[in-house]
């Protein structure tokens, strides 16, 4: 039934909305802004490291291991030193961040056939580059080595078929390039949905309580779920623009994949919008003004991010933070959405996140709603 | 007959605090019925109980008799409310809030536009109707305030104190625009004030203090247990004179109006006040000009009171 008392709240809430310009700019950029930083600047990606080479050796077999590193595009040996000396200045300046030595009889040892050893030094202070680095280093000097035992034993006429016994073949799925924009995207939907249902409707209803117009509403015919709902509806418009903004620009912009079915996609938005709803809703019974509702909002977003898997992996965490995320419903939304944008996953793939998120929703709106009274008390 | 505002043993506690200790009260149809009292008296918490904005810990309030509780929704539409803090959306325009409340009261979108006009005509804020309603003055605010209450016809009106800290001239036109609403639309008044001189323009008061109801009756009655007990005094140096009043037996209270003072004296003694004071004064040097006894004020009454209630605390 058209209830005219919502729409009059509706009405009311979308001029206060046009008139408060600033909100309405800041929720419309402010995910740009972000899925740019987080999409391109904050890349795990290693590329172009400054690297020193110490060739003591001049050989033609130093010169081949060089090319070797060289291709591979993850070390740029700008500085050739003569000394550890001054190999060490450089490492230290933080101008190069890893270097190579290749030893004095490296090539002899090579022609001979003895194993040779090469020195790769990495500088740790920045752990996400060295780990990249060293991996990159190890595997790139593995496969130098495996090629000089090979050309070794065809030089000397034995079959090369099964050139080592073990190989392992690493093969990345979904993400085979490993684009840092393809894990941020789908986590930015999240973390901006969450963002904005919490803050603004906590924001928002509280703002009524802070201002005194409560007062004026309490001696009207207005129920509670009508000044909830009116209240709360402009902002789920706003919210799920926001998402589709993320989405438009991370599927044309950065090439993220969507693979699933954009149904889908929305339909488990909806559920989500549901669950921010209702914490922010439940903010809104608890804080008595809005700088309140922000501090208890971010309470709840700060530990999201972090602990769910939006910037960093929940599979590398440590096991209590690993449990504390089972209480995040952003951690079941992201593992939906990348399922669904990544992997083209049908929602037999994640029924129990969806289960867990729809308890999570119905749980945190009950209890909103059970608290949220019309009154002054 | 029923009455328009019915209190019965109203108690509202917050963390321990007595705020509304039993109080109850009734005002009839086409009453202005003053509610003073100190501040923390209870006041604003009465007004909210008797609007329905609080649920009393026990007792019950009946507008009409409909129990603002039990019945919320129709002795709703019989209130009008303004609250003693703004309590309408600065970000929207005069008319933007009259409509919205109009709404909120159900009432039809047909009918809201003709009777914002008139109240807005009322009270004199037709020319602003296109203005947010931040960038109005105080007094108009308050005029707004009074116009969204007034928005669905309400037969009673709860004003918690609708002229703090607006302009003497302002407070003029909003007193008449109450008496004018009595007259002409028959509606019952419960306005709380801190203003004597408004708290006299009632048709009768109730004096709250710790959230009792210390007395009420019209403003005659509640003042004529003081008749003949208030004496005014000039004369100089003020000071002097006034510490040769204090020390008077019969005298219980002293106030300073001006370059004169208020003498409040025991019962049945003011001739003997009247023929002993100027002697003392004039030995203790003071030019004595005029000793007279003048009629009671609630002010009079307001400070006896307080002073009462404190010392029974």
């Amino acid at each position: 039934m058209f209830n005219s008392r919502l729409w009059s709240i509706m009405r009311k809430e979308i001029i206060q909305m046009t008139r408060d310009r600033r909100t309405v700019i800041i929720s419309i950029i402010q995910p740009i802004l972000m899925l740019f930083l987080l999409g391109s600047a904050a890349t795990n990606n290693v590329r172009n490291v400054p690297a020193v080479l110490f060739d003591q050796d001049h050989s033609q077999a130093a010169r081949d291991l060089l090319d070797a590193y060289r291709a591979a595009d993850y070390f740029t040996f700008s500085y050739q030193v003569q000394s550890v000396q001054e190999m060490r200045q450089l490492i230290e300046s933080g101008e190069a961040k890893a270097a190579l030595i290749i030893p004095p009889d490296y090539g002899q040892r090579i022609a001979s056939g003895e194993p040779a050893q090469v020195e790769f030094v990495i500088d740790g202070s920045d752990a996400t580059l060295a780990s990249t680095a060293l991996s990159a280093a190890t595997l790139i000097g593995q496969a130098k080595s495996t090629a000089v035992v090979r050309a070794s034993l065809e030089s000397h006429g034995q079959s090369v078929a099964s050139s080592s016994p073990i190989e392992v073949r690493t093969q990345v799925w979904y993400n085979p390039d490993m684009v840092q924009a393809f894990f941020m995207v789908p986590g930015l939907m999240g973390t901006i949905l969450l963002q904005l249902t919490v803050t603004l409707t906590a924001a928002s209803i509280v703002r009524e309580r802070e201002r005194g117009t409560i007062e004026q509403l309490i001696i009207t015919p207005l129920r509670s779920w009508e000044l909830m709902i009116g209240k709360i509806t402009p902002y789920i418009f706003l919210a799920f623009f926001d998402m589709l903004e993320v989405l438009v620009i991370g599927t044309l912009v950065f090439h993220v994949p969507m693979n699933g079915s954009l149904g889908l996609l929305l339909l488990m938005s909806a559920l989500f919008l549901g669950t921010g709803l209702g914490i922010g809703l439940f903010i809104s019974t608890v804080a008595k003004t809005q700088q309140e509702a922000q501090v208890l909002g971010m309470l709840i977003q700060l530990p999201s991010m972090f602990l769910a898997g939006f910037l960093f992996p929940i599979a590398a965490m440590p096991p209590f933070l690993q449990a504390l995320s089972y209480l995040m419903p952003l951690r079941y939304f992201l593992i939906i959405v990348r399922g669904i944008m990544l992997k083209g996953a049908g929602i037999e793939a994640f029924s129990g996140d969806v289960l867990a998120l729809a308890i999570f929703c119905v749980a945190i709106v009950a209890l909103a709603v059970s608290r949220f009274h019309k009154t002054l008390d | 007959m029923t009455s328009a505002v019915l209190a019965d043993q109203l108690h509202k506690t917050f963390a321990e605090v007595h705020a509304v200790d039993g109080l109850s009260f009734k005002v009839e149809p086409g009453e202005i019925y003053g509610f003073v009292g100190p501040d923390g008296a209870g006041k604003t918490t009465t007004m909210r109980l008797l609007c329905g904005g609080f649920r009393p810990d026990s007792g019950h309030a009946e507008i009409y008799g409909y129990d603002v509780i039990k019945h919320p929704d129709e002795a709703r539409t019989q209130i009008g409310y303004l609250a003693q803090r703004f309590s309408l959306y600065g970000d929207l325009t005069v008319l933007e809030n009259l409509r919205f409340f109009a709404e909120m009261h159900n009432i039809p979108t047909s009918n809201w536009k003709p009777r914002a006009q008139e109240i807005l005509k009322f009270v004199g804020l037709d020319e602003f109707s296109d203005r947010r309603a931040e960038q109005l003055s105080g007094g108009m605010k308050q005029k707004l305030g009074l116009a969204t209450a007034l928005v669905h016809r309400p037969k009673v009106l709860l004003l918690d104190e609708p002229t703090g800290g607006v302009d003497p001239v302002t407070r003029q036109d909003f007193w008449q625009l109450i008496i004018r609403l009595v007259g002409q639309e028959g509606v019952s008044v419960v306005v709380s004030t801190p203003y004597m001189d408004e708290a006299s323009r009632c048709t009768r008061v109730g004096f709250v203090s710790r959230g009792k109801l210390i007395t009420e009756g019209t403003p005659g009655q509640v003042t004529s247990h003081l008749n003949g007990r208030v004496l005014e005094l000039v004369g100089d140096p003020l000071d002097r004179m006034r510490h040769a009043a204090v020390a008077d037996p019969d005298v219980e209270d002293v106030q300073v109006f001006g370059d004169r003072l208020h003498l409040r004296i025991k019962p049945g003694s003011g001739d003997r006040v009247i023929d002993r004071l100027p002697t003392v004064l004039r030995t203790q040097g003071v030019q004595m000009q005029r000793i007279r006894p003048i009629t009671a004020t609630l002010e009079d009454v307001f400070i006896e009171l307080s002073e009462q209630a404190d010392q029974v605390q």
